[in-house]
């Protein structure tokens, strides 16, 4: 069982990572670096000159771009094992899982740990103005775990009540609102940081839907040699 | 002796090794994205700045 469990979430969340970690370099990468040219004050927004949209941007770096592959891999590998946990918790009560299945649980994690805190805290290219990293991260941890509740209390229980309190999980985080910094002071022009925010998370949205994928085939696959 | 075969098998039994399997598998995974996303320790946060930006975790 236990193998079962930790070979089928390492095998999701490593192919999954590397997957994201491609898709980050790829796709996230070249608009993180564009804008650290507007935070290391190499360029400067609304400067005598206009600046170009297609700068000299640096070119790939293995050991900072490795680092980010491997801590991309971990994090997916982190999400694989909370992710199997749920699935095991659920398949125990019911829910068949399997790569098909796992595909719905993707988008649910997609849900939880980008698209709810992403939805308040957008996510934030270098160089935006941003509260205390503390406050928000006990937010984003909260909306976290209430987005998780919620979603499982939908899918998993059929009872208006519960669908009631879901909906207020879902909410509260936003009604209350996420910790904002006292003025605005990016020196990020917006085209790039909106880009960022839509880029991570489509990129985190491709990597979830896989990541279920592979954890509800994997977890199906080594059940065979459990 | 009876009951202390009977509380082996129960403590032992399928249901609660997947559930303390899970769990475990919970934690740890907590664990790592607590590590790689949010610990502020500068070296940490160095390699995985990138990575904190382009995840949506709240960064600096």
């Amino acid at each position: 069982m236990f193998s079962r469990f930790l070979t089928s979430a390492l095998f999701a969340g490593a192919v999954a990572g590397l997957i994201a970690g491609l898709l980050q370099l790829a796709f996230v990468q070249p608009v993180l670096l564009h804008a650290e040219l507007y935070e290391s004050g190499q360029l400067l927004h609304f400067g005598a000159d206009p600046n170009s949209t297609q700068p000299v941007l640096p070119g790939f770096n293995a050991v900072r771009d490795g680092l980010s592959l491997i801590f991309t891999m971990l994090t997916y590998t982190g999400y694989a094992l909370i992710l199997l946990a749920l699935m095991s918790f659920a398949e125990d009560r019911g829910a068949s899982i399997d790569g098909r299945t796992g595909l719905i649980w993707g988008i649910a994690g997609f849900v939880t740990f980008h698209l709810a805190p992403g939805f308040t805290l957008a996510p934030e290219v270098p160089g935006v103005a941003a509260a205390d990293v503390g406050a928000r991260q006990v937010w984003w941890f909260a909306t976290v775990a209430a987005a998780g509740i919620a979603l499982w209390l939908i899918a998993f229980t059929h009872n208006w009540l519960l669908w009631a309190l879901s909906v207020v999980f879902l909410a509260a985080p936003h009604i209350i609102g996420a910790p904002e910094p006292e003025s605005f002071s990016g020196i990020v022009p917006p085209e790039l940081a909106a880009l960022f925010a839509a880029r991570t998370l489509g990129v985190g949205m491709a990597a979830w839907v896989l990541l279920g994928c592979f954890a509800g085939f994997f977890w199906q696959r080594e059940a065979a040699h459990d | 002796m009876t009951s202390l075969n009977h509380a082996q098998i129960q403590s032992n039994s399928p249901s609660r090794v997947r559930l303390l399997t899970a769990l475990f598998g919970a934690v740890l995974g907590l664990a790592l994205i607590t590590l790689t996303g949010h610990v502020q320790a500068s070296a940490l946060h160095s390699a995985a700045h990138d990575v904190r930006h382009a995840t949506g975790f709240p960064c600096h």
